[in-house]
Protein backbone atom coordinates (compact mmCIF):
# COMPACT_ATOMS: atom_id res chain seq x y z
CA UNK A 1 0.00 0.00 0.00
CA UNK A 2 1.28 3.36 -0.99
CA UNK A 3 -0.35 6.48 0.54
CA UNK A 4 1.31 8.77 -2.52
CA UNK A 5 -1.06 7.17 -4.91
CA UNK A 6 -3.67 9.51 -3.14
CA UNK A 7 -4.52 11.94 -5.16
CA UNK A 8 -6.42 15.48 -3.09
CA UNK A 9 -9.53 14.12 -4.44
CA UNK A 10 -9.06 10.73 -2.56
CA UNK A 11 -7.67 12.44 0.56
CA UNK A 12 -10.84 14.63 0.62
CA UNK A 13 -12.36 11.37 0.46
CA UNK A 14 -11.48 10.56 3.52
CA UNK A 15 -11.64 13.75 5.39
CA UNK A 16 -14.93 13.68 4.07
CA UNK A 17 -15.69 9.98 5.82
CA UNK A 18 -14.29 10.89 8.71
CA UNK A 19 -16.31 14.06 9.18
CA UNK A 20 -19.59 12.08 8.08
CA UNK A 21 -18.76 9.21 10.56
CA UNK A 22 -17.89 11.03 13.58
CA UNK A 23 -21.18 13.48 13.19
CA UNK A 24 -23.53 10.45 12.55
CA UNK A 25 -22.23 8.87 15.56
CA UNK A 26 -21.96 11.59 17.99
CA UNK A 27 -25.56 12.80 16.85
CA UNK A 28 -26.87 8.97 17.18
CA UNK A 29 -25.14 8.64 20.36
CA UNK A 30 -27.85 10.12 22.72
CA UNK A 31 -30.57 9.01 20.97
CA UNK A 32 -29.39 5.27 20.67
CA UNK A 33 -29.11 5.64 24.38
CA UNK A 34 -32.28 6.55 24.96
CA UNK A 35 -34.16 3.75 22.75
CA UNK A 36 -31.57 1.46 24.34
CA UNK A 37 -32.48 2.14 27.97
CA UNK A 38 -36.29 2.29 26.98
CA UNK A 39 -35.84 -1.26 25.44
CA UNK A 40 -33.85 -2.57 28.42
CA UNK A 41 -35.90 -1.27 31.13
CA UNK A 42 -39.06 -0.12 30.33
CA UNK A 43 -42.39 -2.22 29.26
CA UNK A 44 -44.73 -0.35 26.81
CA UNK A 45 -46.91 -1.07 24.34
CA UNK A 46 -45.31 -0.98 20.74
CA UNK A 47 -41.51 -2.88 22.55
CA UNK A 48 -41.51 -5.21 19.81
CA UNK A 49 -42.56 -3.07 16.88
CA UNK A 50 -39.65 0.05 18.63
CA UNK A 51 -36.52 -3.30 18.44
CA UNK A 52 -37.58 -4.07 14.75
CA UNK A 53 -37.69 -0.94 13.68
CA UNK A 54 -34.12 -0.16 15.56
CA UNK A 55 -33.06 -3.88 13.73
CA UNK A 56 -35.18 -2.95 10.21
CA UNK A 57 -31.31 -1.50 8.55
CA UNK A 58 -29.33 -4.23 9.71
CA UNK A 59 -31.55 -6.89 7.26
CA UNK A 60 -32.71 -4.41 5.26
CA UNK A 61 -31.22 -3.80 1.99
CA UNK A 62 -29.12 -0.82 2.27
CA UNK A 63 -30.39 0.19 -1.11
CA UNK A 64 -33.94 -0.25 -0.22
CA UNK A 65 -32.77 1.89 3.12
CA UNK A 66 -31.00 4.52 1.31
CA UNK A 67 -34.57 4.61 -1.14
CA UNK A 68 -36.41 5.33 2.17
CA UNK A 69 -34.68 7.62 3.23
CA UNK A 70 -35.14 9.20 0.10
CA UNK A 71 -38.80 9.10 -0.13
CA UNK A 72 -38.94 10.82 3.25
CA UNK A 73 -36.08 13.67 3.25
CA UNK A 74 -35.80 14.14 -0.65
CA UNK A 75 -36.38 17.41 -2.11
CA UNK A 76 -39.60 16.47 -2.51
CA UNK A 77 -40.27 13.88 0.64
CA UNK A 78 -42.50 14.06 3.10
CA UNK A 79 -40.18 15.34 5.61
CA UNK A 80 -37.57 16.79 3.34
CA UNK A 81 -40.47 19.36 1.89
CA UNK A 82 -41.44 20.22 5.10
CA UNK A 83 -38.00 21.04 6.30
CA UNK A 84 -36.96 23.28 2.98
CA UNK A 85 -39.94 25.04 3.19
CA UNK A 86 -39.83 25.88 7.15
CA UNK A 87 -36.08 26.08 8.01
CA UNK A 88 -34.59 26.10 4.18
CA UNK A 89 -32.90 22.93 5.46
CA UNK A 90 -31.79 20.94 1.99
CA UNK A 91 -30.10 17.24 3.43
CA UNK A 92 -30.51 14.89 -0.04
CA UNK A 93 -27.39 15.56 -1.99
CA UNK A 94 -25.46 17.11 0.88
CA UNK A 95 -23.20 15.58 3.45
CA UNK A 96 -25.37 15.75 6.24
CA UNK A 97 -27.58 13.93 4.21
CA UNK A 98 -24.66 11.41 4.08
CA UNK A 99 -24.19 11.35 7.88
CA UNK A 100 -27.89 10.78 8.43
CA UNK A 101 -27.70 7.59 6.05
CA UNK A 102 -24.55 6.20 7.60
CA UNK A 103 -26.19 6.69 11.26
CA UNK A 104 -29.18 4.93 10.67
CA UNK A 105 -26.84 2.20 9.11
CA UNK A 106 -24.78 2.46 12.43
CA UNK A 107 -28.26 2.88 14.67
CA UNK A 108 -29.01 -1.03 15.51
CA UNK A 109 -25.00 -1.81 16.27
CA UNK A 110 -25.31 0.91 18.91
CA UNK A 111 -28.39 0.52 20.54
CA UNK A 112 -27.49 -3.75 20.45
CA UNK A 113 -24.16 -2.60 22.46
CA UNK A 114 -25.58 0.00 24.79
CA UNK A 115 -28.89 -2.27 25.82
CA UNK A 116 -26.09 -5.08 26.51
CA UNK A 117 -24.74 -2.86 29.05
CA UNK A 118 -27.79 -1.39 30.11
CA UNK A 119 -28.67 -4.96 31.06
CA UNK A 120 -25.59 -6.46 32.82
CA UNK A 121 -26.86 -3.53 35.42
CA UNK A 122 -28.21 -4.57 38.54
CA UNK A 123 -31.93 -3.06 38.27
CA UNK A 124 -31.39 -2.96 42.05
CA UNK A 125 -28.74 -0.84 42.16
CA UNK A 126 -31.09 1.84 40.64
CA UNK A 127 -33.67 1.32 43.10
CA UNK A 128 -30.88 1.75 45.78
CA UNK A 129 -30.17 5.00 44.55
CA UNK A 130 -33.82 5.72 44.69
CA UNK A 131 -34.06 5.38 47.94
CA UNK A 132 -31.65 7.63 48.68
CA UNK A 133 -33.22 10.20 47.25
CA UNK A 134 -31.59 10.27 43.86
CA UNK A 135 -34.52 11.17 40.98
CA UNK A 136 -34.60 9.19 37.46
CA UNK A 137 -32.55 11.58 35.76
CA UNK A 138 -29.69 11.54 38.59
CA UNK A 139 -29.91 7.97 39.32
CA UNK A 140 -29.20 7.74 35.68
CA UNK A 141 -26.40 9.66 35.82
CA UNK A 142 -24.35 8.73 38.72
CA UNK A 143 -25.76 5.27 38.20
CA UNK A 144 -26.44 3.45 35.01
CA UNK A 145 -24.40 5.79 33.04
CA UNK A 146 -20.80 5.45 34.66
CA UNK A 147 -21.76 1.31 34.71
CA UNK A 148 -22.29 1.38 30.87
CA UNK A 149 -19.77 3.94 29.87
CA UNK A 150 -17.35 1.53 28.67
CA UNK A 151 -20.06 -0.21 26.89
CA UNK A 152 -21.21 2.74 25.59
CA UNK A 153 -18.27 3.83 24.01
CA UNK A 154 -17.02 0.23 22.40
CA UNK A 155 -20.68 0.42 20.56
CA UNK A 156 -19.95 4.41 19.65
CA UNK A 157 -16.63 3.04 18.27
CA UNK A 158 -18.38 0.05 16.19
CA UNK A 159 -21.16 2.66 14.58
CA UNK A 160 -18.65 4.62 14.13
CA UNK A 161 -16.55 1.92 11.95
CA UNK A 162 -19.43 0.65 10.07
CA UNK A 163 -20.73 4.43 9.44
CA UNK A 164 -16.92 4.52 7.59
CA UNK A 165 -18.02 1.66 5.30
CA UNK A 166 -21.32 2.66 4.48
CA UNK A 167 -22.32 2.61 1.15
CA UNK A 168 -25.37 1.19 0.15
CA UNK A 169 -27.62 3.45 1.33
CA UNK A 170 -25.47 6.70 1.19
CA UNK A 171 -25.11 6.33 -2.84
CA UNK A 172 -28.76 6.00 -2.74
CA UNK A 173 -30.15 8.69 -0.79
CA UNK A 174 -27.29 11.29 -1.81
CA UNK A 175 -24.96 9.67 -4.29
CA UNK A 176 -21.48 10.18 -5.16
CA UNK A 177 -20.92 13.96 -5.36
CA UNK A 178 -17.12 14.55 -4.80
CA UNK A 179 -16.10 16.81 -1.73
CA UNK A 180 -20.06 16.98 -0.49
CA UNK A 181 -21.02 12.72 -0.42
CA UNK A 182 -18.52 10.99 -1.94
CA UNK A 183 -17.42 8.74 1.36
CA UNK A 184 -13.91 6.23 1.34
CA UNK A 185 -16.26 3.37 -0.31
CA UNK A 186 -17.82 5.39 -2.94
CA UNK A 187 -14.30 7.00 -4.13
CA UNK A 188 -13.17 3.18 -4.02
CA UNK A 189 -15.80 2.29 -6.17
CA UNK A 190 -15.66 5.50 -8.47
CA UNK A 191 -11.92 4.73 -8.64
CA UNK A 192 -12.49 0.98 -9.46
CA UNK A 193 -14.33 2.23 -12.79
CA UNK A 194 -11.40 4.23 -14.16
CA UNK A 195 -8.34 1.96 -15.46
CA UNK A 196 -4.62 3.03 -14.08
CA UNK A 197 -5.92 3.49 -10.57
CA UNK A 198 -5.68 0.71 -8.96
CA UNK A 199 -3.01 2.20 -6.53
CA UNK A 200 -5.48 4.29 -5.23
CA UNK A 201 -8.22 1.60 -4.57
CA UNK A 202 -5.61 -0.24 -2.79
CA UNK A 203 -4.29 2.85 -0.66
CA UNK A 204 -7.97 3.53 0.46
CA UNK A 205 -8.80 -0.08 0.78
CA UNK A 206 -5.92 -0.25 3.13
CA UNK A 207 -7.27 2.59 4.94
CA UNK A 208 -10.60 0.97 5.58
CA UNK A 209 -8.92 -2.22 6.65
CA UNK A 210 -7.32 -0.36 9.31
CA UNK A 211 -9.79 2.42 10.33
CA UNK A 212 -11.94 -1.22 10.32
CA UNK A 213 -9.15 -3.15 12.29
CA UNK A 214 -8.61 -0.36 15.33
CA UNK A 215 -12.70 -0.12 15.69
CA UNK A 216 -13.07 -3.84 16.42
CA UNK A 217 -10.03 -3.80 18.84
CA UNK A 218 -10.56 -0.68 20.71
CA UNK A 219 -14.16 -1.88 21.18
CA UNK A 220 -13.08 -5.38 22.41
CA UNK A 221 -10.99 -3.51 25.02
CA UNK A 222 -13.38 -1.52 26.46
CA UNK A 223 -16.01 -4.64 26.65
CA UNK A 224 -12.78 -5.99 28.58
CA UNK A 225 -12.82 -3.16 31.05
CA UNK A 226 -17.02 -2.83 30.97
CA UNK A 227 -16.73 -6.45 32.36
CA UNK A 228 -14.63 -5.39 34.87
CA UNK A 229 -16.51 -2.36 36.02
CA UNK A 230 -19.46 -3.69 36.48
CA UNK A 231 -17.65 -6.49 38.65
CA UNK A 232 -16.47 -3.71 41.36
CA UNK A 233 -12.39 -4.95 40.70
CA UNK B 1 -44.38 8.35 64.23
CA UNK B 2 -46.78 5.58 63.67
CA UNK B 3 -46.44 3.89 60.13
CA UNK B 4 -50.13 1.96 58.80
CA UNK B 5 -50.36 -0.06 56.09
CA UNK B 6 -53.09 -1.50 54.58
CA UNK B 7 -52.47 -2.98 50.87
CA UNK B 8 -53.66 -5.80 48.20
CA UNK B 9 -51.80 -6.36 45.42
CA UNK B 10 -51.84 -9.46 43.02
CA UNK B 11 -49.18 -10.75 41.73
CA UNK B 12 -50.62 -13.80 40.07
CA UNK B 13 -49.33 -16.29 41.28
CA UNK B 14 -49.37 -15.13 45.26
CA UNK B 15 -51.61 -12.58 46.38
CA UNK B 16 -50.95 -9.54 49.34
CA UNK B 17 -54.06 -8.86 51.28
CA UNK B 18 -52.98 -7.41 54.97
CA UNK B 19 -52.23 -4.48 57.30
CA UNK B 20 -50.29 -3.61 60.72
CA UNK B 21 -49.17 -0.30 62.00
CA UNK B 22 -45.72 -0.36 63.21
CA UNK B 23 -45.88 2.36 66.58
CA UNK B 24 -42.22 3.45 66.08
CA UNK B 25 -39.67 1.40 67.44
CA UNK B 26 -38.26 -2.07 65.81
CA UNK B 27 -40.81 -3.34 64.40
CA UNK B 28 -40.40 -7.24 62.59
CA UNK B 29 -42.25 -8.42 60.00
CA UNK B 30 -41.58 -12.32 60.79
CA UNK B 31 -42.55 -15.45 58.41
CA UNK B 32 -41.21 -18.19 55.86
CA UNK B 33 -39.80 -17.28 52.96
CA UNK B 34 -42.22 -16.16 50.30
CA UNK B 35 -45.03 -15.17 52.33
CA UNK B 36 -44.95 -11.50 51.15
CA UNK B 37 -42.49 -10.00 53.66
CA UNK B 38 -40.28 -8.03 51.06
CA UNK B 39 -43.25 -6.94 48.71
CA UNK B 40 -44.76 -5.15 51.99
CA UNK B 41 -41.46 -2.98 52.45
CA UNK B 42 -41.19 -2.56 48.83
CA UNK B 43 -44.40 -1.22 48.83
CA UNK B 44 -43.67 1.00 52.14
CA UNK B 45 -40.29 2.23 50.56
CA UNK B 46 -42.14 2.73 46.81
CA UNK B 47 -40.66 0.05 44.71
CA UNK B 48 -44.10 -1.54 44.26
CA UNK B 49 -46.87 0.02 43.68
CA UNK B 50 -50.20 -2.04 45.48
CA UNK B 51 -53.14 -2.70 42.99
CA UNK B 52 -55.15 -0.97 46.08
CA UNK B 53 -54.59 0.48 49.86
CA UNK B 54 -53.24 3.13 51.81
CA UNK B 55 -49.93 4.11 53.63
CA UNK B 56 -49.05 7.01 56.22
CA UNK B 57 -46.14 7.55 58.23
CA UNK B 58 -47.61 9.61 61.37
CA UNK B 59 -49.83 12.24 59.03
CA UNK B 60 -48.12 11.85 55.78
CA UNK B 61 -49.63 10.17 53.00
CA UNK B 62 -47.58 7.83 50.94
CA UNK B 63 -49.80 5.52 48.87
CA UNK B 64 -53.61 6.32 48.94
CA UNK B 65 -55.00 4.55 45.71
CA UNK B 66 -58.69 5.77 46.20
CA UNK B 67 -57.13 9.59 46.04
CA UNK B 68 -54.56 8.45 43.55
CA UNK B 69 -51.98 9.77 45.89
CA UNK B 70 -48.34 8.03 44.85
CA UNK B 71 -45.24 9.69 46.62
CA UNK B 72 -42.43 8.25 44.08
CA UNK B 73 -39.39 6.50 45.61
CA UNK B 74 -37.00 9.52 45.91
CA UNK B 75 -39.53 11.65 47.60
CA UNK B 76 -39.81 8.85 50.57
CA UNK B 77 -37.23 9.57 52.72
CA UNK B 78 -37.08 5.80 53.50
CA UNK B 79 -33.68 4.18 54.27
CA UNK B 80 -33.48 0.70 52.79
CA UNK B 81 -30.84 -1.95 53.68
CA UNK B 82 -31.30 -4.67 51.03
CA UNK B 83 -30.42 -8.34 51.86
CA UNK B 84 -27.88 -7.94 49.39
CA UNK B 85 -26.06 -4.48 50.31
CA UNK B 86 -26.37 -3.46 47.03
CA UNK B 87 -23.19 -0.95 46.72
CA UNK B 88 -22.34 1.02 44.01
CA UNK B 89 -19.45 -0.82 42.81
CA UNK B 90 -18.33 1.95 40.52
CA UNK B 91 -17.98 4.21 43.93
CA UNK B 92 -15.62 4.05 47.23
CA UNK B 93 -17.36 3.40 50.30
CA UNK B 94 -16.78 7.22 51.11
CA UNK B 95 -18.89 7.87 48.15
CA UNK B 96 -21.24 5.55 48.74
CA UNK B 97 -21.81 6.36 51.99
CA UNK B 98 -22.00 10.28 50.77
CA UNK B 99 -24.75 9.54 47.43
CA UNK B 100 -27.86 10.18 50.04
CA UNK B 101 -26.38 13.84 49.99
CA UNK B 102 -28.08 14.34 53.46
CA UNK B 103 -25.15 17.39 54.04
CA UNK B 104 -24.60 15.32 57.33
CA UNK B 105 -21.29 14.92 58.62
CA UNK B 106 -20.85 11.18 57.95
CA UNK B 107 -18.39 11.34 61.39
CA UNK B 108 -21.25 9.89 63.52
CA UNK B 109 -22.55 7.42 61.49
CA UNK B 110 -19.12 6.18 60.68
CA UNK B 111 -17.98 5.98 64.32
CA UNK B 112 -21.14 4.18 65.10
CA UNK B 113 -20.58 1.32 62.62
CA UNK B 114 -16.77 1.28 62.43
CA UNK B 115 -16.22 2.12 58.93
CA UNK B 116 -12.96 4.45 59.68
CA UNK B 117 -10.55 1.67 58.07
CA UNK B 118 -12.79 0.78 54.94
CA UNK B 119 -13.28 4.38 53.48
CA UNK B 120 -11.02 4.33 50.69
CA UNK B 121 -12.01 0.98 49.66
CA UNK B 122 -14.09 -0.04 46.79
CA UNK B 123 -17.38 -2.61 47.76
CA UNK B 124 -15.50 -5.38 46.02
CA UNK B 125 -13.02 -4.86 48.04
CA UNK B 126 -15.19 -5.42 51.33
CA UNK B 127 -16.16 -8.77 53.29
CA UNK B 128 -19.88 -9.69 53.43
CA UNK B 129 -19.85 -7.97 57.10
CA UNK B 130 -18.26 -5.21 55.90
CA UNK B 131 -20.30 -4.66 52.89
CA UNK B 132 -24.08 -4.38 55.32
CA UNK B 133 -22.17 -2.28 57.77
CA UNK B 134 -21.65 -0.06 54.71
CA UNK B 135 -24.70 0.04 53.54
CA UNK B 136 -26.71 0.56 56.68
CA UNK B 137 -24.57 3.67 57.06
CA UNK B 138 -25.77 4.91 53.98
CA UNK B 139 -29.08 4.25 54.45
CA UNK B 140 -28.46 6.50 57.35
CA UNK B 141 -26.68 8.84 56.24
CA UNK B 142 -29.40 9.64 54.17
CA UNK B 143 -31.33 11.37 56.54
CA UNK B 144 -34.09 8.80 56.39
CA UNK B 145 -37.51 9.02 58.49
CA UNK B 146 -37.62 5.32 59.06
CA UNK B 147 -35.31 2.76 58.34
CA UNK B 148 -36.14 -0.51 56.27
CA UNK B 149 -33.99 -3.70 56.74
CA UNK B 150 -34.79 -6.55 54.52
CA UNK B 151 -33.31 -9.62 55.78
CA UNK B 152 -29.72 -7.41 56.24
CA UNK B 153 -28.40 -10.31 58.01
CA UNK B 154 -29.73 -13.34 55.94
CA UNK B 155 -26.62 -13.29 53.23
CA UNK B 156 -23.76 -13.84 55.94
CA UNK B 157 -22.77 -16.73 57.94
CA UNK B 158 -23.66 -17.42 61.79
CA UNK B 159 -19.57 -15.69 62.71
CA UNK B 160 -20.56 -12.85 60.34
CA UNK B 161 -24.30 -12.60 61.92
CA UNK B 162 -22.87 -12.45 65.14
CA UNK B 163 -20.10 -9.17 64.13
CA UNK B 164 -22.97 -7.28 62.83
CA UNK B 165 -25.80 -7.72 65.79
CA UNK B 166 -24.10 -5.79 68.00
CA UNK B 167 -23.78 -3.07 65.94
CA UNK B 168 -27.93 -3.22 65.12
CA UNK B 169 -28.54 -3.06 68.91
CA UNK B 170 -26.55 -0.07 69.09
CA UNK B 171 -27.78 2.04 65.85
CA UNK B 172 -31.64 0.85 67.22
CA UNK B 173 -30.61 2.45 70.97
CA UNK B 174 -28.68 5.43 69.29
CA UNK B 175 -30.83 6.92 66.18
CA UNK B 176 -33.72 6.28 67.60
CA UNK B 177 -35.19 5.88 64.26
CA UNK B 178 -38.33 3.56 63.84
CA UNK B 179 -37.18 0.37 61.95
CA UNK B 180 -38.93 -2.47 59.90
CA UNK B 181 -36.95 -5.35 60.41
CA UNK B 182 -38.03 -8.28 58.04
CA UNK B 183 -36.46 -11.71 59.03
CA UNK B 184 -36.97 -15.35 58.87
CA UNK B 185 -34.64 -15.94 61.63
CA UNK B 186 -36.61 -16.07 65.48
CA UNK B 187 -33.47 -15.21 66.90
CA UNK B 188 -33.05 -11.98 65.16
CA UNK B 189 -36.31 -11.11 65.91
CA UNK B 190 -36.34 -11.56 69.44
CA UNK B 191 -33.24 -9.67 70.06
CA UNK B 192 -33.88 -6.58 68.33
CA UNK B 193 -37.96 -6.22 67.81
CA UNK B 194 -40.31 -4.41 69.93
CA UNK B 195 -42.97 -5.17 67.84
CA UNK B 196 -43.85 -8.31 65.87
CA UNK B 197 -45.85 -8.86 62.78
CA UNK B 198 -46.14 -12.22 62.08
CA UNK B 199 -46.83 -12.52 58.25
CA UNK B 200 -47.84 -15.96 56.41
CA UNK B 201 -49.27 -16.64 52.80
CA UNK B 202 -49.31 -12.33 52.21
CA UNK B 203 -51.83 -12.19 55.58
CA UNK B 204 -50.76 -11.24 59.13
CA UNK B 205 -51.52 -13.85 60.95
CA UNK B 206 -50.65 -11.86 64.38
CA UNK B 207 -49.37 -8.45 65.44
CA UNK B 208 -47.91 -6.82 68.80
CA UNK B 209 -45.72 -6.33 71.10
CA UNK B 210 -42.97 -8.78 71.18
CA UNK B 211 -42.77 -9.52 74.91
CA UNK B 212 -47.18 -10.68 74.21
CA UNK B 213 -45.87 -12.28 70.86
CA UNK B 214 -42.38 -14.34 71.87
CA UNK B 215 -44.67 -17.13 73.30
CA UNK B 216 -46.48 -17.67 69.85
CA UNK B 217 -46.28 -21.27 68.60
CA UNK B 218 -45.07 -19.84 65.20
CA UNK B 219 -42.18 -18.23 66.48
CA UNK B 220 -41.49 -20.18 69.57
CA UNK B 221 -41.24 -23.57 67.43
CA UNK B 222 -38.79 -21.72 64.95
CA UNK B 223 -36.21 -21.24 67.62
CA UNK B 224 -33.16 -23.57 66.82
CA UNK B 225 -32.44 -25.73 69.62
CA UNK B 226 -29.06 -25.26 69.78
CA UNK B 227 -26.41 -23.49 69.86
CA UNK B 228 -28.26 -20.20 71.12
CA UNK B 229 -25.59 -17.68 72.63
CA UNK B 230 -25.13 -13.47 72.85
CA UNK B 231 -22.09 -11.63 71.92
CA UNK B 232 -21.38 -8.70 73.74
CA UNK B 233 -18.62 -5.90 73.01
CA UNK B 234 -16.23 -4.73 75.55
CA UNK B 235 -12.95 -2.75 75.96
CA UNK B 236 -10.29 -4.76 77.63
CA UNK B 237 -8.54 -3.13 81.17
CA UNK B 238 -5.63 -2.92 83.00
CA UNK B 239 -4.13 -6.14 83.45
CA UNK B 240 -4.40 -7.43 87.25
CA UNK B 241 -2.02 -9.08 89.21
CA UNK B 242 -2.70 -12.65 89.10
CA UNK B 243 -3.31 -12.76 85.60
CA UNK B 244 -6.87 -11.88 84.63
CA UNK B 245 -7.79 -9.65 81.79
CA UNK B 246 -10.40 -7.17 82.78
CA UNK B 247 -12.98 -6.51 80.40
CA UNK B 248 -15.36 -3.22 80.62
CA UNK B 249 -18.97 -4.07 79.15
CA UNK B 250 -22.06 -1.85 79.01
CA UNK B 251 -23.67 -4.30 81.47
CA UNK B 252 -20.82 -4.62 83.75
CA UNK B 253 -16.90 -5.74 84.27
CA UNK B 254 -15.93 -9.37 83.48
CA UNK B 255 -12.42 -11.15 83.81
CA UNK B 256 -11.12 -13.51 81.66
CA UNK B 257 -8.02 -15.64 82.17
CA UNK B 258 -5.54 -16.11 79.05
CA UNK B 259 -7.04 -13.14 77.13
CA UNK B 260 -4.42 -11.74 74.51
CA UNK B 261 -5.38 -7.84 73.82
CA UNK B 262 -3.79 -4.54 74.83
CA UNK B 263 -5.86 -2.27 77.04
CA UNK B 264 -8.39 0.21 75.34
CA UNK B 265 -8.99 -2.55 72.54
CA UNK B 266 -12.15 -3.13 71.64
CA UNK B 267 -13.21 -7.48 72.06
CA UNK B 268 -16.28 -9.23 71.58
CA UNK B 269 -17.33 -11.68 74.23
CA UNK B 270 -19.49 -14.47 73.73
CA UNK B 271 -21.84 -16.04 76.06
CA UNK B 272 -23.43 -19.56 75.38
CA UNK B 273 -27.08 -19.81 76.88
CA UNK B 274 -25.74 -22.58 78.55
CA UNK B 275 -23.37 -20.72 79.82
CA UNK B 276 -25.21 -18.65 82.33
CA UNK B 277 -26.40 -19.54 85.52
CA UNK B 278 -29.89 -17.45 87.02
CA UNK B 279 -29.80 -16.60 90.36
CA UNK B 280 -32.19 -14.11 92.94
CA UNK B 281 -29.34 -14.00 95.45
CA UNK B 282 -26.08 -14.96 95.70
CA UNK B 283 -24.75 -17.18 98.07
CA UNK B 284 -22.16 -15.94 100.91
CA UNK B 285 -19.74 -17.27 99.30
CA UNK B 286 -19.00 -17.88 95.42
CA UNK B 287 -16.62 -19.40 93.20
CA UNK B 288 -17.62 -17.85 90.44
CA UNK B 289 -15.82 -14.45 88.52
CA UNK B 290 -18.46 -13.02 86.50
CA UNK B 291 -21.63 -11.74 87.86
CA UNK B 292 -24.00 -8.82 85.99
CA UNK B 293 -27.47 -7.74 87.21
CA UNK B 294 -29.88 -8.47 84.51
CA UNK B 295 -33.53 -7.90 84.40
CA UNK B 296 -35.52 -10.52 83.02
CA UNK B 297 -37.01 -9.51 79.44
CA UNK B 298 -39.45 -12.01 77.91
CA UNK B 299 -39.28 -15.82 78.32
CA UNK B 300 -40.27 -18.80 75.64
CA UNK B 301 -41.03 -22.53 76.80
CA UNK B 302 -40.48 -24.92 74.41
CA UNK B 303 -40.47 -28.68 75.59
CA UNK B 304 -38.34 -29.04 79.16
CA UNK B 305 -36.50 -26.39 78.29
CA UNK B 306 -37.05 -22.30 78.89
CA UNK B 307 -35.33 -19.68 76.63
CA UNK B 308 -34.92 -16.49 78.77
CA UNK B 309 -34.61 -13.30 77.19
CA UNK B 310 -32.17 -10.73 79.66
CA UNK B 311 -30.97 -7.36 79.57
CA UNK B 312 -27.86 -6.54 81.19
CA UNK B 313 -27.62 -2.06 81.10
CA UNK B 314 -28.04 -2.06 77.36
CA UNK B 315 -26.86 -5.35 76.44
CA UNK B 316 -28.89 -8.33 75.61
CA UNK B 317 -28.09 -11.64 76.75
CA UNK B 318 -30.06 -15.40 76.03
CA UNK B 319 -30.30 -18.08 78.89
CA UNK B 320 -31.65 -21.53 78.62
CA UNK B 321 -32.81 -23.29 81.91
CA UNK B 322 -34.35 -26.37 82.08
CA UNK B 323 -38.04 -25.85 83.00
CA UNK B 324 -37.79 -26.97 86.48
CA UNK B 325 -35.02 -24.64 87.32
CA UNK B 326 -37.12 -21.84 86.06
CA UNK B 327 -40.30 -22.73 87.97
CA UNK B 328 -37.58 -22.33 91.08
CA UNK B 329 -37.08 -18.95 90.18
CA UNK B 330 -40.61 -18.00 89.58
CA UNK B 331 -39.58 -16.02 86.89
CA UNK B 332 -41.25 -12.76 85.28
CA UNK B 333 -40.79 -10.07 82.88
CA UNK B 334 -39.09 -7.10 84.78
CA UNK B 335 -37.60 -9.57 87.51
CA UNK B 336 -34.28 -8.44 88.34
CA UNK B 337 -31.64 -11.26 89.23
CA UNK B 338 -28.02 -12.22 89.40
CA UNK B 339 -26.31 -13.80 86.43
CA UNK B 340 -22.86 -15.98 87.08
CA UNK B 341 -21.72 -15.97 83.44
CA UNK B 342 -19.14 -17.78 81.50
CA UNK B 343 -17.50 -15.62 78.95
CA UNK B 344 -15.24 -16.61 76.33
CA UNK B 345 -13.20 -14.50 74.36
CA UNK B 346 -14.47 -14.03 70.33
CA UNK B 347 -11.47 -14.28 67.54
Amino acid sequence: MDLDQLGPAEWEAVRLSLRVSLVATLVSLPLGVFVAYALARWRFPGHALLNGLVHLPLVLPPVVTGYLLLVLLGRRGALGAWLEETFGLVIAFRWTGAAIAAGVMAFPLLVRAVRLAIEAVDPGLEDAAATLGASRVRVFLTVTLPLIWPGLLAGAVLAFAKAMGEFGATITFVAAIPGETLTIPSAIYTALQVPGREDAVLALVGISIAVAMAAVLLSEALARRAARRIAGT
Amino acid sequence: MTLSVCITHDFGAAQLDLGFEAPGGVTALYGPSGAGKTSVVNAVAGLLKPDAGRIALGGDVLVDTEAGVFVPVHKRRMGYVFQDGRLFPHLTVARNLAYGRSGASPDKVVDLLDLGGLLTRYPARLSGGEKQRVAIGRALLSDPRMLLMDEPLASLDPGRKAEILPYLDRLVAETKLPVIYVSHAAEEVLRLATTLVLIEGGRVLEAGPVAEMAGHPAIAGAVPEAPVGTVIEGVIGAKQADGLTEVTAAGGRLYLSDAPGTPGERVALGIGAEEITLAAELPAALGALNVLDVTVDAMRLSGQTVTIGLRAGPDRLTARLARRAALQLELRPGQRLKAIVRPVLRG
